[in-house]
Order: C-alpha cells, then sequence, then structure tokens
C-alpha cells in the first residue's frame, strides 16, 4: 500500500514525469546561470561567493512545488480517501514528504556540478556544497511540507507558502552555507541535524494540518 | 456481492456545528447488514456533513459514531487524479485496495470506453460513473453515498439504484443522501428536518 502510494506521490512530483514538476531544477539553473551575468565575470568574486549563491537557489527553487504539494489533493479528496482505507494523515504526509524530497533533492544536487563550473566554484568549496546540500534538502522538503499544509487550506495559500518557507529555513542556511564561508565540516553535522529534527516532525504537524483543514 | 460478519453503523445523539450554526442536533440511528437509509433533506441541511461524520472525516459537535465494517465514501471528491487517464486513476486506488479483478466493476459501469480519456475531460456523470466504479472495487460493506445519482442519466440511474440494492441483498448496509427518491425495497427515510435545532425534539427514526 505505501509503494503504490510512494509511486503515485513520485509521479506527481519527480521532474520530467509531469507539466511543471522539472521547473524548480531549470529555476536553480537559472539562477546559478544569472549571476554572473548580474555581478561580473571576476573569477575569485564568483568563486568566493558562488556557494552562497547556491544555496539561496535552492532554497529558492524549494518553494516552487509547494503549491500543488498538498492542496491538489485535499481538494481531489485523496486523504479523505486514504483515511477510509485505515491510512493515517501521518502515513501519507511521510511518504509525501520522502516523494517531495526525492523529486527535488538529489535533482538539485545533480544540478549542482553545472552551476559550480558556471560558477568557478573549487574542488573544496564543491564537497562542503554538495555534503551540505544532502544534509540541507530534506529539512527544506520538511519545512515546505508543513507549510503547504498548513496553508493548503488558505485562499492565498500558494504566495504566502513562499514567505513563510524564507524565515524557517534561515538555520538551514546559516549552518549549510555558513560551512562554505569558515570551510568547516561540522557546520554540515548541524545543517543535518536540524534535517533530522525536522523530518521526524514534519509528518505529524502536516497530519494535523490535513485534519484540521477537513473540519474547517 | 457478498458481504460476511457483523456489519454495523450506529450514531448516538448526534450534533453537528459548522461555523457558528447547529445543523442537527439529537440524531440517533442504526443501520445493520441488509438495511438501506435515505437521508432526506433540503439543500444545506447538513446532509453531506452527516455522512462525513457517520464516515469518521469531520468530528461531530456531539454524540458518537460506533461502526463495524470498513466504510467506502462516495462523494463529489473520489480522489482521481484528473491528468490521468481513467484506466490509470482507478488504477491507483484497485492497487491500493488490492482489487484482483477490478473489470466487472469497470463493465458495469461501461467506463471501458472511456479508459484513455484524461479525467478531466470526463463529463459529470461519468465521472460519477468512474467513482461508482471505485466503490465497487472497494469491497467495503458500508457504503455512505452523497447524491450518487446527480448527474446520471436514466439507465445509469436504474444501474446504481439496482447496484445500491444488490449490495444491501447481499448483507451490506447503505446510507444515502439523495433528492431524488430512490427505488430499494425496505428503504427507511430519515428526514434531517426532523432534527433541526430550533424545533422540538422528535423521537428518533430508524
Amino acid at each position: 500500500m505505501i509503494a503504490s502510494l510512494l509511486r503515485r506521490d513520485l509521479a506527481l512530483f519527480f521532474p520530467f514525469a509531469g507539466s511543471g514538476a522539472a521547473l524548480p531544477l531549470l529555476f536553480f539553473l537559472a539562477v546559478a546561470m544569472l549571476y554572473p551575468f548580474a555581478v561580473g565575470p571576476d573569477a575569485n568574486l564568483l568563486a568566493r561567493t558562488g556557494g552562497g549563491v547556491v544555496w539561496i537557489a535552492a532554497l529558492l527553487a524549494a518553494i516552487l512545488p509547494l503549491d500543488r504539494l498538498v492542496s491538489r489533493d485535499i481538494e481531489l479528496g485523496v486523504f479523505d480517501q486514504l483515511k477510509l482505507r485505515g491510512v493515517a494523515e501521518e502515513s501519507a504526509m511521510a511518504v509525501r514528504l520522502l516523494a517531495h524530497w526525492l523529486s527535488f533533492g538529489p535533482p538539485l544536487i545533480l544540478a549542482t556540478f553545472p552551476a559550480a563550473a558556471l560558477l568557478n566554484l573549487d574542488s573544496e568549496t564543491l564537497r562542503l556544497l554538495l555534503l551540505g546540500l544532502l544534509a540541507g534538502t530534506p529539512g527544506l522538503a520538511a519545512i515546505g511540507l508543513i507549510i503547504a499544509s498548513v496553508t493548503a487550506s488558505l485562499r492565498a495559500g500558494a504566495a504566502l507558502s513562499g514567505l513563510l518557507l524564507i524565515p524557517l529555513a534561515l538555520p538551514i542556511l546559516i549552518f549549510g552555507a555558513g560551512a562554505l564561508a569558515r570551510n568547516d565540516i561540522a557546520s554540515v553535522g548541524f545543517t543535518g541535524a536540524l534535517s533530522l529534527g525536522l523530518i521526524a516532525l514534519a509528518p505529524f504537524a502536516a497530519g494535523a494540518a490535513i485534519r484540521a483543514a477537513r473540519e474547517g | 456481492m457478498q458481504v460476511s460478519g457483523q456489519v454495523r453503523l450506529s450514531a448516538t445523539d448526534l450534533a453537528c456545528r459548522r461555523g457558528e450554526r447547529v445543523l442537527f442536533r439529537g440524531l440517533n440511528l442504526d443501520v445493520s447488514s441488509g438495511q438501506a437509509l435515505h437521508i432526506a433533506g433540503a439543500n444545506g441541511i447538513g446532509k453531506t456533513s452527516l455522512l462525513r461524520i457517520l464516515a469518521g472525516l469531520l468530528s461531530p459537535f456531539a454524540g458518537s459514531v460506533e461502526s463495524e465494517g470498513a466504510i467506502g465514501l462516495l462523494d463529489e471528491k473520489p480522489g482521481l487524479d484528473p491528468e490521468l487517464p481513467l484506466r490509470k486513476a482507478l488504477a491507483f486506488w484497485e492497487q491500493i485496495d488490492g482489487c484482483g479483478q477490478p473489470s466487472g466493476a469497470h463493465k458495469a459501469m461501461g467506463l471501458e470506453p472511456l479508459f484513455d480519456v484524461p479525467l478531466r475531460y470526463l463529463s459529470t456523470g461519468q465521472r460519477k460513473r468512474a467513482a461508482m466504479a471505485s466503490l465497487l472495487n472497494r469491497a467495503a460493506p458500508i457504503w455512505l453515498l452523497d447524491e450518487p445519482l446527480s448527474g446520471l442519466d436514466t439507465k445509469a440511474i436504474e444501474q446504481v439504484t439496482a447496484l445500491i440494492a444488490l449490495h444491501v441483498s447481499g448483507g451490506g448496509l447503505a446510507i444515502v443522501a439523495s433528492h431524488q427518491p430512490l427505488e430499494i425495497p425496505d428503504l427507511s427515510v430519515l428526514e434531517l428536518a426532523d432534527y433541526l435545532p430550533t424545533s422540538e425534539q422528535t423521537e428518533k427514526v430508524a
């Protein structure tokens, strides 16, 4: 049952599977491509600031899928029908969290290689960046899922979720991008710890939000 | 459509509040295997809310619901993906339900010619038939049906009514909210207007 659920969720969100699902990835690459045009081709400047730009691009790319992450299936009655079949909202949300991360985390990490080339990042920076994104994107996915569920029944939910994600993602950004500035692997560990906490919390918070939306 | 074991759905002293308004209160019902109940009442009186409370999707303002047996709900939102072709949209729920032989229900609802059409291009009646097929393949003994006949043509109305009757006679139970009259043998009727909060409390029905 969980496998069928995961397959459906992945089909909904995975890049190139459906229309619009590849947008976060393209958006991420577009930001990395635009940055050298905006600040000029100074290789040193790009190498010094490029890692941070990749982090910001990742954060912004994480906002894009939120719009259809939860509200669509609430409207379709998918969670109602799952509940009748004994699938708790928390389980459905845990599966969705995994599908959401799989659909934007690994593609983003892969896209970091061309982005790093565009931004003239050295191999040490690239290594910390990849590890940081690996540790941080699950946390971004968890925050995104919570926000998407909480704002699902609101009129301006999509715009609001973007606005809410940015401050909540700040700790991940500080530790994840901070690892680059200090050249410090310990920060990556902090990012991972934050992510694990958020992953543990997200299915419960999102499940409660879906139940509350039903009563609304 | 044989259903085994004890099947029952009962509610005690149920009240429902939506926003600031109490829609009904003091509602008791007890439906068991082989019985069908028609919930009647004007628009906005709380038929859909009652069904959602009975399904456990909405918490009642007061009172309690007890059920024995799996519940299948047919309403406006059957959870079928609008982008997918009908066959795939149905297949997801058939996998979840572990339904090995879905084609009987597809045939009964006349869905086979529509299999390759994305759900969003289907008409209201065709979607309703798809939802009905999904319910049939669910093989749940308790049916909660919210307006199962609306949008259907004459032939489909006859079919769905016959299917409800067959389900009930096979040992299932059905609670149907509908504006259309239902031609099902031994159908009891619950008028939600009898449970308006302003009126005097009447004795329990069904």
